[in-house]
Order: C-alpha cells, then sequence, then structure tokens
C-alpha cells in the first residue's frame, strides 16, 4: 500500500487532481454549512438580485462572488449544491452499474457454456450501441425521478463492467489456486466471491473511476436537454441549462460558471483513473 | 467470402429483430399506449373503438406480429404530433443530421489522424504534449458544455459565425444540403466543430497509439536500413500499418456520431432527427420514438456490417477464420 501511494504520488499532476477531487467531495458534503445562503429556500432569495453579474453585493448584504441566476439565487450556492446532487448520482450510478456488471460478468466466466454466450452477447450488443441513446429511452419510458435516472445511467453502463469482469475472470479461473478451490468441497458462489472477484478487483476499480466521471457527464447531459432530474433536484446540468436563455445578452456567468465546476470535478476524476489504469497495468510497469 | 458475406447478413437479420422486439416492449408495453392515444374525457364506447381499432386488446405476441408485418412494409405509423407518417418525418430530417455527422467524422479523422501520428513520431516534444493534453480534456469535456463555449465565443463574442439552423440550403436529390452553399456552410461550422470533438480525441490517441508501436517494429528499421525518407516511411507503412483500426473505429464511431447529434442539435437547434427525437420524447410522440429508434438500429447493424466487410477486405486473415 505504502509502494502504492509512493508511485501514485510521484506523478504531481495525479497529485493535484486526486486533491481536486477529495476537495470536491468535501465541498459538495459540507454545502449546507459553507454555502452562503439555501438557494433553495424561497425566503432567501431576492428577485431584486437576479441576474447579477459576479462580485455584486445583494440585498442580503455579502458580495455574491460567481454572480445570481434569474431567480436571485448565489450562484456559488447552488453550484455546491448542484455538485452535491450530481456526484451522488455519479457514485450511486457508478457503483451499482459497478456490481451488476462485475456480477454478470464473472458469472459468465464462472459458469461457461450457454450462460456465458448469452450474457457476452447481450453485453457486446450493448457495448457496439451508444450509452447515451439507451439512457435517453429509458428516462422517456420510465419517467423522470432521481430512481429512473439511476436505472437508466446504470444501463447504459453496466455493460463496460462486465466486459472487464469477464476478461480478468476468464484470466483467472485458468489459475491453479481457482482450480483448487473448485476441488474442494466448497459451494461455487465462495469461489466467486472469495477467491475469484478480489482478483479481478484492481481493473474494475480503474473503470469504476473512468465511468462515475462519465455517469456524472451523461446526467448533467439528460439534465440539459431537460430529461434528467425534475427541477426540485437541481444539478449542475440543470444550473447550466437554466443559465443558457441568458447567454446570447451576454449574461454569461449564469451558464459558465456551473460548468466550469463540472469540467474541473469530471477532468480531476479522469486523470486519477488515468495514474491507477497505470499503476495497475503490469506491462506499463518498469 | 460468399460464405462470410451470408453469415454476417443473417447475423444482423437477427440482432435487427431482437433490437425491434425490445424497442417495442420498452416504447409500447411499458408505458400504457392507450394513455396517450385516447382523450381522458372520451366515452366509455370511444374508448373501447379505439383499443380495438389499435389492436390494443389482442395479446402482447400478436400485437408485436402486426407491429413487426408493419414494420418489414416500411410502416413505421403516424406522429401523434405532426399527424405524417413517420418514417416521412424521419427520412426528411434525415439529411441534415446526415451532413452533420459526416461533417464531423471527417474532421475527427483528417485532422485528428495527422496530428495523432506527429504524436507517435515525436512522443516527447512540447507540441505532442499539448496534443495529448488537449485530447485528454476533448474525452472529459461533456459535448453540451464545449457547445456553449463555441456559441459564447464564436457567435456571441466574436459574431463570426452563427449559432442556429441550417442556413440556406441547395436542393440535391430531393433532399437539402448546407454544404453546398457558403451560408450553410458557415451554419453547419460551429455544430460540426462541436460534434467532432469526441472523435477527434479518440483519433489521435488511437493514430498514437499505433503509430508508436509500428515506429518500433522491425518494417520501420528496415525501411530506414533501406534509405527511404521519414514521410515516405510515415506515408508508406506507418499509415498502412495503423489503418486497418482506425478503419474499424472510424466506422463504429460514425453510428455514436449520430446518436450523439441528439445533444449537439438540440444546443444549435440543428434540425434533424437529434431534435425531432428530443420533441417528440418531451411530446410523449410514441410512434416518433419507436420509428427513430429501429431506424436509429438498422444504421448501426448496416454499418456494423459494411465495418466487418471492410475489415475482411483489408485484411485476409479474417475471411481464412470466419471459413475455418
Amino acid at each position: 500500500m505504502t509502494a502504492f501511494w509512493k508511485e501514485y504520488a510521484e506523478n504531481r499532476v495525479a497529485l493535484v487532481a486526486l486533491a481536486v477531487v477529495l476537495l470536491v467531495v468535501a465541498a459538495a458534503l459540507a454545502a449546507p454549512w459553507i454555502a452562503p445562503q439555501d438557494p433553495y429556500d424561497l425566503a432567501n432569495l431576492d428577485l431584486m438580485d437576479a441576474r447579477r453579474p459576479p462580485g455584486f453585493v445583494g440585498s442580503s448584504g455579502y458580495a455574491h462572488w460567481l454572480g445570481t441566476d434569474a431567480q436571485g439565487r448565489d450562484l456559488f450556492s447552488a453550484i455546491l449544491y448542484g455538485l452535491r446532487i450530481s456526484l451522488q448520482m455519479g457514485l450511486v450510478a457508478g457503483a451499482s452499474a459497478m456490481a451488476v456488471g462485475a456480477l454478470l460478468g464473472i458469472l459468465a466466466a464462472h459458469a461457461g457454456g450457454w450462460v456465458e454466450g448469452a450474457i457476452m452477447r447481450v453485453v457486446d450488443l450493448q457495448l457496439s450501441f451508444p450509452a447515451i441513446l439507451l439512457a435517453l429511452v429509458l428516462v422517456a419510458v420510465l419517467g423522470q425521478g432521481k430512481a429512473q435516472l439511476v436505472i437508466a445511467l446504470v444501463a447504459a453502463q453496466y455493460a463496460y463492467f462486465a466486459r472487464t469482469a469477464y476478461g480478468a475472470a476468464t484470466a483467472e479461473r485458468q489459475k491453479d489456486y481457482v482450480e483448487a478451490a473448485r476441488a474442494t468441497p466448497l459451494p461455487g458462489w465462495r469461489v466467486v466471491l472469495r477467491h475469484l472477484l478480489p482478483n479481478c478487483l484492481p481493473p474494475l476499480i480503474v473503470v469504476g473511476t473512468v465511468q462515475v466521471a462519465n455517469a456524472i457527464a451523461l446526467e448533467a447531459t439528460l439534465s440539459f436537454l431537460g430529461l434528467g432530474l425534475p427541477p426540485t433536484e437541481p444539478s449542475l446540468g440543470m444550473l447550466i441549462s437554466n443559465g443558457f436563455q441568458y447567454m446570447m445578452s451576454g449574461r454569461t456567468w449564469i451558464s459558465v460558471y456551473p460548468g466550469v465546476a463540472l469540467i474541473i470535478m469530471i477532468t480531476a476524476i479522469n486523470i486519477v483513473g488515468d495514474q491507477l489504469r497505470d499503476q495497475f497495468n503490469p506491462r506499463l510497469r518498469r | 467470402m460468399l460464405g462470410f458475406l451470408i453469415q454476417r447478413l443473417l447475423q444482423a437479420a437477427l440482432v435487427m429483430l431482437a433490437m425491434s422486439a425490445l424497442v417495442f416492449l420498452g416504447v409500447y408495453a411499458i408505458g400504457n399506449p392507450i394513455d396517450v392515444l385516447i382523450s381522458p374525457d372520451a366515452t366509455q364506447d370511444i374508448r373501447a373503438a379505439t383499443i380495438r381499432a389499435y389492436g390494443l386488446d389482442r395479446p402482447l405476441w400478436e400485437q408485436y406480429g402486426v407491429f413487426l408485418g408493419r414494420l418489414l412494409r416500411g410502416d413505421l405509423g403516424r406522429s401523434f404530433v405532426f399527424n405524417i407518417p413517420v418514417l416521412e418525418l424521419v427520412l426528411d430530417r434525415l439529411p441534415a443530421t446526415l451532413e452533420l455527422a459526416l461533417a464531423s467524422v471527417l474532421i475527427g479523422a483528417f485532422v485528428g489522424v495527422p496530428l495523432g501520428i506527429y504524436a507517435g513520431y515525436r512522443p516527447d516534444g512540447a507540441l505532442s504534449r499539448g496534443i495529448m493534453a488537449a485530447s485528454v480534456l476533448g474525452f472529459s469535456v461533456p459535448t453540451f458544455w464545449v457547445g456553449l463555449i463555441l456559441i459564447l465565443t464564436f457567435a456571441v463574442n466574436l459574431g463570426w459565425l452563427p449559432a442556429g439552423n441550417r442556413g440556406e440550403t441547395v436542393r440535391v436529390l430531393g433532399a437539402g444540403w448546407s454544404f453546398l452553399t457558403w451560408d450553410g456552410l458557415q451554419h453547419l461550422a460551429l455544430p460540426a466543430l462541436n460534434l467532432s470533438l469526441f472523435k477527434l480525441a479518440m483519433m489521435i490517441r488511437l493514430a498514437r497509439a499505433g503509430t508508436r508501436e509500428v515506429m518500433l517494429s522491425d518494417t520501420v528499421k528496415f525501411a530506414r536500413a533501406a534509405g527511404l525518407s521519414e514521410w515516405t516511411i510515415l506515408r508508406r507503412h506507418v499509415l498502412r500499418l495503423i489503418a486497418i483500426p482506425l478503419v474499424t473505429v472510424f466506422g463504429l464511431e460514425f453510428g455514436s456520431t449520430l446518436a450523439f447529434a441528439v445533444v449537439t442539435e438540440t444546443i444549435f437547434s440543428w434540425p434533424g432527427v437529434g431534435k425531432l427525437i428530443i420533441e417528440s420524447i418531451t411530446a410523449l410522440d410514441r410512434p416518433v420514438m419507436v420509428g427513430y429508434l429501429v431506424l436509429v438500429a438498422f444504421l448501426f447493424v448496416t454499418i456494423n456490417l459494411v465495418v466487418d466487410l471492410a475489415y475482411a477486405a483489408l485484411d485476409p486473415r479474417l475471411r481464412r477464420r470466419a471459413r475455418a
């Protein structure tokens, strides 16, 4: 573990990215305490403050460092709350997709035969089909809401995990320790969970990191198209979408700052994922 | 080659059948089409008559059979909103999307591949590092966000390019095309660039990885020993060796570009099928949703088939394996 951390710390960019990710997570967790206002308590909003540029000192007596939106909401506070929702969706969807995908992939590798054929056929078919379309259709069919969105994101993403887990598990199952475990009278699920799964985890973690970033981006895209979360749960995508109509009149901050927050988060997660992939990949070891 | 062709055609037909069943189940069976078709204040008699007229009282597999039969005859139903046949509606919008997708895939290939080859040829150069950093951004940054920034920069602040619609079009082969007029080209520029960024990043990465590998191979060593110029080596050997994976990705990406056009078309109000599907989802226009999905699935299957065949033409080993 120490050696792993030492190797990670050698890459300055990855180190900074990790710090950014931790900072964003901390800010999202602490949003109710560090945001200057609760952006969704209507009593706090004053329409006189609406669409003010960054740095404007509003009627509540403090400066809106990132400006305000069309309802007179402090944009910094709205972004912190938006981060919270975006991150939550990304993590829940990513983790669920990983659980479903890993299970299916390992099951396919372990069971073999027609089970293997059926699962991997579907997975391959889905991998060739763009995730955004599938998510779009599911949201359209299931309706809007947090649970529906998670289902749509999981359905769009589990295939990546299934492919990865399947690849890792087929390589592992030929090794002697799995052979030995199978020879014992232990039940099949125990061999899968205690022996096969832990050895498939490193590649899954790498895919998981990247897929959390993808889930956040996908959620933001769906919300931007008006097919994501309901307006009562504004993620970053919806903040950007709300500001889009004011862009042409030069009030660019309403869209731009939430977008900057989104990009910083996604890019940082992707860089961490890249570094993890390089470290887990034995071919790149010096 | 003929056996290979038949095998692939059968596979494609099977996939198409599975997709149509999925789409049918997804859009027709999960939601209740009766609520959409019949106004809530209709009398009991009208309700019953409509349900019978649309065959909604029959078992699901029978409904699917009817749906499939119509599908084979090219009948995708009528749009609830526009009240014209879905096929007509989609085909009317399709050229705009095809034009956009093709333009962005071409940008991706003709800009991305040379940049990637350069980055692979000089992996440690400052320019190569810049190219690679930009490609990481191309992967991470959501398309819709880049679209906004492009509009902000080139349409709002600089005022160089228009931010919406197709501009002037010329009718050729029964469809309007923007790329044939200067005004249309200007309108095409921003959305095509926006849609191409992801492909660009991907082409750069693939071409770079391929070039790095090929540059270390014996082929290149021999070519150098034979006294060929670096330019000739890159053009004659490297490009040819990295071509196969690039062709595959190029083809497959064309399909996903059609799908991602949904986002770009919405931002730039580009009147293509992507914008149509978003509108029909919001309006619960089920026949259009089904029609669009079936057509996209069909395009996907066709593209996969063409890519497979092109692959076989480029790499004879695949043909032999399929025969064996």
